[in-house]
Order: structure tokens, then C-alpha cells, then sequence
């Protein structure tokens, strides 16, 4: 009935989007159960999951906005606010606060001139903390885009940035 | 039956049942959260835990949690062990880390169940001296206030709004100790049931916005046991006043009707009472057309001379109260008494009594229609005429994941194992309705036809199930797959409940219905019928016949037969045709309205009588299940505003009649169960003798209620005297009986230790059960006296005749098409602009779209276009009651065209699509 079929939504989506979505969807019992794997899917291609993006692919699966914002939002992983060309994670849990967590906070702080949850001007970095990257031998450690890089101290983190342009 | 020893104490448990359940229904204090009585238990808080013994041996046992364990026969637990009070403890505090502490500005202060949780736990210091976490709150529309800092993440609200009540659009978003409750964008909560949110959230997250509008704590609240009078099912509701208005709705426990919950048009829809269009002064007509005021002598002397005049014809109403029906109907005689239905209605709901009296289908109790195994929908779109029972519809689905969940080993009371564990699996329910409805998505099978085609799918299922009923017409093939589906799913059920109405305005829908309802019955079935009704008191006022129909009291009018005409609590222009109704009005010599609401009746009288509301007087409503029910005043109207009975008895009186001669209702009550339908009336509520222990009355008032003699004072300095009450029960008081008398009468709830409303179960015989001494209401008929022969009804034999225009039919809004609650300032913010939905052929044929407009050149009415291929071509269906379009329901077939001067309406994020 009155149904409201916003055209708009659907074409946020590119060709390529969709077609990953359909061929996840196409080894799940229903089409809601690929929530996850949408989220991904685009996040991957554009970075975040913005607003318009939520509700295209929410449509694409069938389920209300609502329903998908709030998987979205459960997952630390999942970005809803733009995030800077990199993303920098920074444990913060007991082995790595034990050795020195603190010291590199600060540095980070003052290097990139940014708090948790904050992007740098130039968009180069967004700073996230981190309750476990699963590397306590290592520790502390923080983990740039797919890098886990261990044993980190302040005065390695000029060269460990410098990496990432 | 089984025994378990708490504290060293037996007590009598139900086997199976949780140890939360079976500790508060012996009526123990252990603090909870999630745990909800009609949503069962997830485990999520963490505060009911006790400490769980191996047998009398063991002295150290293990802490659990009470909403998570099953009860077994000799179960030994301490809820006062200290590990468990101190584990209790440390759970409220944590609980409590991030919540604001702002009791004071919070509209839950007084009432709330996180106040008393905490007081309970013995968490009473503060050690947290951190920052907290804060949200932002979010428009949610005009029924419901947000405040997500007081959040303690009990996932109540989600669980009801969502699992029970299907709502998709309030959702728990992030993790940890940042988990948000609401919607992924501002906007108006979409359900229907969204005003539950006040009551189910343990604090003060989501309140009652008008409410806080106007704001009084629940101690300053005074209140009377009332029910709802905005739809047929009758819900028993705690109206609350405060300075002469009514505050506020609460939902008001029924074991059998509407248990924990209301639909929002009952909660937010009574505030009519308070519309600036209520008018409190008698009024008379003068020659230019301007009203003068009356006072209250004057008006009955006009009322009297009116009578004197003689030729006297009454018009009743179904929003009306039996006992002012009744009334009307000694006033002017019940030859000459209409029950104030359009002739097409109450033959109609006629219909439908007869169908309870004489069939052998009962109806069922919205207990019984959650119980059901296997549902059949036949033309009524119950989630927008009777929310509360497509509520209850909702849970009827749900029987088939209870009954896959103890073969599994799963409690029928863990709700999250028991989702889990059925997935999609629901109980069979059918549908076939004219258009989509809020409850399709829970049905096995639906079908959007016309009322014609439904009438044909009913008769047969019948014919299905029995070969005795006759079936009509061939069907096509997927018509005919949906009755042999529904028919198997039926015949296979234990509890089948089929649900029609007179919603689709077609006599043959409501007699499909029976004979599917009767054919199972005759199959040996524990069949039960719902027949819904438009109105609060629809069979309260069939009951007294429907001879003169509206159309022969108005020809006594147009013929002079009747000269002077009584019209009570009736809005005509609602139900007859314009012209026609002016028409016999005009030919009457003197129109008197009794009336709460100003409208074009009252417009049109020569006299009008300022009648009281539901709320401010008492009367009884028969709900759709022939359950007559009282209501009791909750506070003293403004002005010279009474009863209609009142004033009726009163001009009665003052001319010399003797046979009106009531003073009090229980009197009047006493004469009209002579009327054989009402026999059972006196039961229906508690006369105004009863007296409860130290022979005093029922408090309206709280034990706390303040400042009785200071109220008024920016008025008056005076102290007031307390008002006495002569009809009632209950007294204008804070000192009264309340703790001890039958739940029935409960005027507010309260516990001690339970400052909250989840004290209801202090009022219950077991949790979620009876009502202790009772559930209120007396049902009329009880089921019905069986014929000897075999009831049944025959298929219409004529096809419909092709007309010209097109055929209208009404659909139903839940906001917009009652008539009383579209008075209420915040529901008024929910009523969509009149539409009329089209099929695409015939909107072509108009030459509009959607977004265009549409007018009728035979009168004013206007609407916007909607098209739906699930119209039949050659019908328009349009929004009942909506303002701007038809006021009444046009009888013959209409023509529109289109309307050049149409204007969009802004978009207008409180309103909502169907569907
Ligand atoms: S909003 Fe209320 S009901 Fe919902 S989780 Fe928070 S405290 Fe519980
Ligand atoms: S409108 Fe009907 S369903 Fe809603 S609360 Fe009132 S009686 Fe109940
Ligand atoms: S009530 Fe038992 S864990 Fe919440």
C-alpha cells in the first residue's frame, strides 16, 4: 500500500555495493542476517556509514533503519561519523596500561593534536581507544588501519606515523 | 502446586513458575528490573539474585538470580542471606553510576520503581564521585518525553515496544555503559502502544508529555476506578485529576481485559475532557441564533415546559452510559426512545448481539483472545478500532514458540530462550481485511479485499470445516488456497478465535464470521467469536433494541408525529445525512441537546444542557463482550455541568413526573436491571453503600495527597469543604479503606514500599492474574443459549450491482476516527488530513496522483489522494471520521473530481503512513 519508495535511497548504493550485499545475502537463511556484512561492505568502499547510506542499506535488506542503526552502533568497528584517512586504535586495557599506556596517550595527544574519537585537521588520522587488540606479549601496542604494531614507546611514534600519509 | 522454604518459611509456589514470580506472588519484596509479569524474564539486570541451597544441609548455597530459576517443590532460597543483600546492593550502585540524581525536576519522582528499587537494595549513599555520562534526548512526538541520562539499561522498552508490541522503530543502540534507547532519528514513535513506555520503563526516561505539561506528583493525584470510552473492548483505566482537569491516564489492571496495558488514543484521547470546546453553563437559543446562558433552575424550567409541550421523541447514543440511555428512554417512553445509531449501524451491531445471544460461540475476554491457537480475521481492522485487541492478537501469535519451548527444556517464562529458540515460528493467524493493517506482518496469510469478497472467503471456511454450512459462490484459485489453508489451521487448533466487527459495514462479513465460529463449535470446538463494535457503550445501547431506527425518528419529526426532540450525547451530523437532518430539525419545535463537547448538533439546538463526562460522573459501559462495566466519578465538573440522567430526572421532576424520580443512580440503576438485558447491571460496579473496613469509604486520594485547603488559594482563601459523594463508593478524601477493599475499586495503586505502579501485584491473586475479590465488570451474556437446530446464515445470493460513481467504504484511523479522543490537544497533532485511497484505474480515470486532491461536488468535503492497487476498482475508501472530509458515512455510491485548489500539506514528521 502507500508504500513510500524512495528512489534516491536505492541509488546511494552503487552497482558494485549491491551486488557484494546480493551475494552475501545469497548464503543466508534471510536477508536481515547480512546486516553485518552490508555494514562492511560499504564501510569498506567509502570509509563510514553515513545517514544516507544506513537507510540504502537498510532498504536493500528489508529491514527498518532503526533496527540496523542499532547493529551499526554496537560495533566499535562499525563508523558512523567520518573517520580521517587512517585510523589509529590505542589499547587501553590492563597489560598495556601496566606498560606504559599512559605515556603514549599523551604523546599521541600532543603529536596529533587530537583527543579519542577526534580527526585531525587534515584528515590524515582518527584517533580511537581500544579495550583489546588481543596482543598483551606485545604490549603496549596500537594498531593503524589493519597494523598491529607492538612495543610501541613515545619516542618510536614520530617514525611509526611517518608511515602513514 | 508446590511448596518452597524461603527465609525458613514455606510458602505455596506454582511448579515451573520462575522464583521471581512465586516470591512476589506470595507476596515477598525482592527487587527487579527486567523482569516484567507479561514479558517474562531475560536476566539482563542482575538484581533479583538470591542465594539457592542444595537441600537443608547446605548452609553457604549459591547466589542466582530468582527471574532465571525454576521453581521446584521443596526449593530451598533466602532472599535475606547477606551475600545476596549485599550482591543486591552493589547491583543498584552500579545501576545507579551515571543517573543524574533528579528526582526532583523528574516526572517519575514518586512513582518511580528505580526510587523504590534503590530504597529497597538499602543503596542509600553515594560513593561515585566521577563524571557521568551523558546523552542527548530526542523529539519522540507529542505523546511521549525522552530523558536518556536516567537510563539504567533494564532493555524493558525495547522488549515491549518491539517483542510485545511489534514496534520496529525504538531500538537499543551502542554497548557498554553508552547503550541508547531510542529512535535512529528524532521523530514520532510510531506505535500505537508507545504510551505503555510511561509505565513499562522503571524510571524516568520516557514520560507522559502532556502529563509533564501540567505536571502533579501521583501522592497530589486524586482518581476513581474508570474505563476508557474511546473504542468497543473497554479497558479499565485510572484517570487522575488535579485543579478540575484530568491529568493524566493510567492504565488500571484487568485480569481478563486489558492487563498492563493501553493503546495511546485510551491514554492520550480522554484529555477531551479538558478541550477548550467543552461548554459548562445551559444555554437557550434566541430569535438571532446566538445562544443565552441558563442558569441551572432556569434550564430545567425550560427543559420541564419543554416536556409539558408533549410529542416528545428521545435519541440515545452509544457513547452515552446505559443508565443515561435509559434515562432518555423513561423520559419520552420506549416507543419513541432511538438508540442514536445511524439505522445501517445499529442494525449492524444488532446483528452482533443476536449472534452472542442466541449463538453458541462466546466471546472471548482479550485473555482469551491471547490464548487463542489459531486466528481468523474477517473485515475489521482491529489495530486501528480496537488497538488493545490486536494487541492481544499479537501474543495469540506467539502460542506457537510457547509451545515449542518446553519439549526444548526452555520455561515458557524465558522470554529470550523462547524467541531464540522458535525464530519466525508463529501460531496460524488468516486475515482478510479491505486494506493493509498495523497486524499483517504477524499473519500466516492475508488477504486486502472487499467486504463482498470476505463475506465469501467466511462463508467458505465454514463450508470447509463443515459441510452442513453453505459455501456461495466459486472463488478464484488463490482465494480458494487461502480457505483451505485457514480452514485446515482451524480445524487443528484447540482455541480457534474468529474476529469480525462492523467495521466493514456488511451485514454478510459478521454473519461469515458466525457461521465459521458456529461451524466450529459444531465440530466441537472451543470456538470463540469478537464481534467488534464502533463504540464505548455500542452494545450497552443496542441492548435496549433498535426500534425507532434513527431514520424512523427522524420521519416523526419531518411528519409532525414528534415535536420537541431529546438528543443525548450524539453528534448527528456524524451519522445521518445533512440535508436530511436539517431538514427534521427544522421541523421541530424545540431540539434539545445534553452534551459535554460543543458540535453541530449542539449548534443546532433550541436548548442546551451541559452534560458530564466519563469522568466526572458514574455509568456503565458494555464492551464488545457484553461486559458491562462501571465507572466512578473522578472529581467534580466545573459549572452547572451534571449527568445527562440528572438533568433528564431533574426537568422529569420539575414537571411532575414521578417515575424519574432518582436520587441517587444506584436508583435508577435499581429500575433499569427491570429491563431484562440489564439484569445483571447492579453487578456491573459497587453501589454507593458498600463500605470497606471501620465502616468507611474508598479514598479517591492518596494517603500523602497535599494541600486540599490550600489549592485554591490564589482564588479563594477560604478553606473549601471537602465535596461529599452520595453516588459512589468513594469519598473526596485522603482517609479511607483503600488497603483493604476489593481490587475492583482500586482508585490508585500504591503498596507499601511500592510507590510505583508495579504495586498492581499487591492487588492479585497470583502475579498477572485475577484481581483479587475479582476482575471488575459482570459480562451480560455469558455464551449464548444454543439452538436446538444447527445455527447458520446463507450466502448473499445477489452479486453486487454495478453503480454508478464509486462505492464508498470507511477505514479507520486510530487517531482521527473516534469521535471524543480527536478532541484531545496532543492526539489532535496525530490525525492525518482526510484521504481517500483509490485504486490506480480509477485515479487515472479522475486524472490524479498521489498528492493531488480530490473533492465531492455534492458537498464540502475535501481530500488528499492516495492509491492502492489493494482497492477494488470501482470502491474509494476513505479515512472515517477525519476532519475536512464526510462527517457522516455517505450511504449510495459518491462522485469526486478532482480539486484545482488542492494544497499539499507540509510534510508533518507527527504523522505517520498507514499501514
Ligand atoms: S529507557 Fe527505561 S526501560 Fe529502556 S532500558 Fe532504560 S531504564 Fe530500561
Ligand atoms: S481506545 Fe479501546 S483499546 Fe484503546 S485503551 Fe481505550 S478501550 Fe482500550
Ligand atoms: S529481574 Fe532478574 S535479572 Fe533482572
Amino acid at each position: 500500500m502507500s508504500e513510500v519508495v524512495n528512489v534516491q535511497l536505492i541509488s546511494a548504493l552503487s552497482k558494485a555495493e549491491t551486488a557484494a550485499i546480493e551475494a552475501e545475502i545469497a548464503h543466508l537463511p534471510n536477508r536481515e542476517s547480512a546486516a553485518i556484512s552490508a555494514l562492511r561492505i560499504v564501510q569498506e568502499r567509502r570509509g563510514w556509514i553515513s545517514d544516507e547510506s544506513l537507510h540504502a542499506i537498510a532498504h536493500l535488506l528489508g529491514m527498518s533503519a532503526h533496527a540496523l542503526d542499532s547493529i551499526a552502533t554496537f560495533y566499535n568497528l562499525i563508523y558512523r561519523r567520518p573517520v580521517g584517512r587512517h585510523v589509529l586504535m590505542l589499547c587501553d586495557s590492563v597489560s598495556c596500561y601496566v606498560m606504559g599506556y599512559a605515556g603514549i596517550r599523551e604523546a599521541l595527544i600532543e603529536k596529533l593534536g587530537i583527543h579519542e574519537g577526534e580527526t585531525t585537521a587534515d584528515g590524515r588520522f582518527t584517533y580511537l581507544p581500544n579495550v583489546c587488540l588481543g596482543a598483551c606479549d606485545r604490549a603496549p601496542v596500537l594498531m593503524i588501519d589493519e597494523d598491529l604494531i607492538g612495543n610501541v614507546a613515545p619516542e618510536g611514534l614520530d617514525e611509526v606515523l611517518a608511515r602513514y600519509e | 502446586m508446590a511448596s518452597i522454604i524461603v527465609d525458613g518459611k514455606t510458602y505455596d509456589a506454582t511448579d515451573g513458575q520462575n522464583l521471581l514470580h512465586a516470591c512476589l506472588s506470595a507476596g515477598l519484596d525482592l527487587p527487579y528490573f527486567c523482569w516484567h509479569p507479561a514479558m517474562g524474564s531475560v536476566g539482563a539486570c542482575r538484581q533479583c539474585a538470591i542465594v539457592q541451597y542444595q537441600d537443608e544441609n547446605d548452609t553457604r548455597g549459591r547466589l542466582t538470580m530468582a527471574c532465571m530459576t525454576p521453581v521446584s517443590d521443596g526449593l530451598r532460597i533466602s532472599i535475606d542471606a547477606s551475600n545476596a543483600v549485599e550482591f543486591r546492593k552493589a547491583v543498584i550502585e552500579w545501576l545507579m553510576l551515571n543517573h543524574p540524581h533528579d528526582c526532583p525536576v523528574c516526572e517519575e519522582g514518586g512513582e518511580c520503581h528505580l526510587q523504590d528499587m534503590t530504597v529497597m537494595s538499602g543503596h542509600t549513599f553515594r560513593r561515585y564521585a566521577g563524571n557521568k555520562r551523558t546523552f542527548n534526548n530526542q523529539y519522540l512526538g507529542p505523546f511521549i518525553n525522552h530523558e536518556m541520562n536516567r537510563c539504567i539499561t533494564c532493555f524493558r522498552c525495547v522488549r515491549f515496544y518491539q517483542d510485545y508490541a511489534g514496534g520496529e522503530d525504538l531500538q537499543a543502540f551502542g554497548s557498554r555503559s553508552r547503550m541508547y534507547f531510542g529512535r535512529a532519528t528524532d521523530g514520532v514513535l510510531e506505535s500505537e502502544f508507545a504510551g505503555n513506555l510511561v509505565e513499562v520503563c522503571p524510571t524516568g526516561v520516557f514520560t507522559d508529555k502532556p502529563f509533564s505539561a501540567s505536571y502533579t506528583r501521583k501522592w497530589d493525584l486524586q482518581s476513581a476506578p474508570s474505563i476508557c470510552a474511546s473504542c468497543g473492548v473497554g479497558c479499565n483505566i485510572l484517570p487522575a485529576e488535579r485543579y478540575g482537569r484530568l491529568q493524566r491516564v493510567h492504565n488500571r489492571y484487568h485480569g481478563e481485559l486489558n492487563g498492563y496495558f493501553l493503546c495511546d488514543r485510551g491514554r492520550f484521547g480522554a484529555d477531551f475532557v479538558n478541550s477548550d470546546e467543552r461548554f459548562r453553563q445551559a444555554g437557550e437559543k434566541t430569535d438571532d441564533g446566538s445562544f443565552i446562558a441558563l442558569d441551572n433552575e432556569g434550564a430545567i424550567t425550560r427543559f420541564a415546559a419543554a416536556l409539558d409541550a408533549g410529542d416528545l421523541i428521545g435519541i440515545g447514543s452509544p457513547r452515552a452510559s446505559v443508565e443515561a440511555n435509559f434515562a432518555l428512554r423513561t423520559l419520552v417512553g420506549p416507543d419513541r426512545f432511538c438508540n442514536g445509531m445511524s439505522t445501517a449501524e445499529a442494525q449492524l451491531v444488532d446483528h452482533a448481539l443476536g449472534m452472542l445471544r442466541n449463538g453458541p460461540a462466546p466471546a472471548p475476554t482479550l485473555k482469551d483472545v491471547e490464548q487463542a491457537d489459531a486466528v481468523l480475521i474477517l473485515g475489521e481492522d482491529i489495530s486501528n478500532t480496537a488497538p488493545r485487541a490486536a494487541l492481544a492478537v499479537r501474543q495469540a501469535a506467539r502460542n506457537e514458540s510457547l509451545n515449542m519451548a518446553p519439549p526444548a527444556g526452555i520455561p515458557t517464562w524465558q522470554d529470550a530462550g523462547v524467541r531464540g529458540h522458535a525464530q519466525d515460528a508463529r501460531s496460524p493467524v488468516f486475515s482478510a481485511t479491505p486494506l493493509q493493517t498495523r497486524i499483517d506482518d504477524l499473519a500466516t496469510r492475508t488477504l486486502h479485499v472487499p467486504p463482498e469478497r470476505i463475506a465469501q472467503l467466511g462463508f467458505h471456511i465454514a463450508a470447509a470445516l463443515n459441510p452442513d454450512y453453505p459455501a456461495g459462490a466459486q472463488l478464484n484459485e488463490d482465494h480458494t488456497t487461502f480457505v483451505r489453508d485457514a480452514a485446515a489451521a482451524l480445524g487443528a487448533a484447540q482455541r480457534p478465535l474468529i474476529i469480525s466487527g462492523t467495521g466493514a459495514a456488511n451485514t454478510s462479513v459478521l454473519e461469515a464470521a458466525a457461521n465459521v465460529a458456529w461451524a466450529l463449535c459444531n465440530t466441537g470446538k472451543a470456538a470463540s467469536l469478537m464481534l467488534n463494535v464502533p463504540e464505548a457503550n455500542s452494545f450497552g445501547a443496542a441492548m435496549f433494541g433498535t426500534q425507532p431506527s434513527l431514520d424512523d425518528a427522524l420521519d416523526m419529526l419531518e411528519r409532525g408525529v414528534a415535536r420537541t426532540v431529546v438528543i443525548l450525547e450524539n453528534d448527528l451530523f456524524r451519522r445521518v445525512d445533512r440535508a436530511r437532518l436539517e431538514s427534521a430539525l427544522r421541523q421541530s419545535n424545540t431540539v434539545i441537546a445534553l452534551d459535554s463537547l460543543q458540535n453541530e448538533t449542539v449548534d443546532h439546538a433550541d436548548l442546551v444542557l451541559p452534560a458530564a463526562t466519563f469522568a466526572e460522573c458514574e455509568g456503565t459501559y458494555v464492551n464488545y463482550e457484553t461486559r458491562a462495566q462501571r465507572f466512578y466519578q473522578v472529581f467534580l465538573p466545573k459549572g452547572d455541568v451534571k449527568p445527562a440522567w440528572r438533568w433528564i430526572s431533574d426537568a422529569a421532576r420539575s414537571a411532575g413526573r414521578t417515575d424519574l424520580a432518582w436520587d441517587h443512580i444506584d436508583d435508577l440503576i435499581a429500575d433499569c436491571a427491570r429491563v431484562d438485558a440489564f439484569s445483571g447491571l447492579r453487578a456491573a460496579g459497587t453501589q454507593a453503600g458498600f463500605r470497606g473496613s471501620a465502616n468507611i469509604r474508598i479514598a479517591r486520594q492518596p494517603h500523602r495527597y497535599s494541600g486540599r485547603t490550600a489549592m485554591d488559594a490564589a482564588v479563594s482563601v477560604h478553606e473549601p469543604m471537602a465535596p461529599s459523594d452520595e453516588e459512589s463508593p468513594f469519598a473526596y478524601s485522603m482517609e479511607g479503606a483503600n488497603q483493604t477493599a476489593p481490587a475492583a475499586l482500586m482508585s490508585y495503586t500504591w503498596s507499601p514500599g511500592w510507590n510505583s505502579n508495579q504495586a498492581v501485584m499487591k492487588y492479585q491473586q497470583e502475579i498477572g492474574g485475577h484481581l483479587r475479590g475479582g476482575d471488575p465488570g459482570v459480562r451480560l451474556i455469558e455464551r449464548g443459549t444454543t439452538l436446538p437446530d444447527m445455527m447458520r446464515f446463507s450466502p448473499p445470493t445477489a452479486d453486487t450491482p454495478t453503480r454508478e460513481g464509486l462505492q464508498p467504504l470507511a477505514v479507520f484511523e486510530v487517531f482521527g476516527s473516534d469521535e471524543l479522543s480527536s478532541e484531545a490537544a496532543a492526539v489532535q497533532q496525530r490525525i492525518p488530513d482526510a484521504y481517500v485511497i483509490l485504486n490506480p484505474e480509477d485515479a487515472a480515470t479522475l486524472g490524479v496522483e498521489v498528492g493531488a486532491g480530490v473533492r465531492d461536488p455534492a458537498g464540502s468535503a475535501r481530500f488528499a489522494v492516495r492509491i492502492d492497487p489493494d482497492v477494488q476498482p470501482g470502491y474509494v475508501y476513505y479515512g472515517s471520521g477525519l476532519p475536512g472530509g464526510w462527517t457522516n458515512t455517505p450511504t449510495a455510491a459518491v462522485t469526486l473530481e478532482r480539486d484545482p485548489e488542492y494544497q499539499p500539506p507540509s510534510p508533518d514528521h507527527n504523522l505517520i503512513m498507514r499501514g
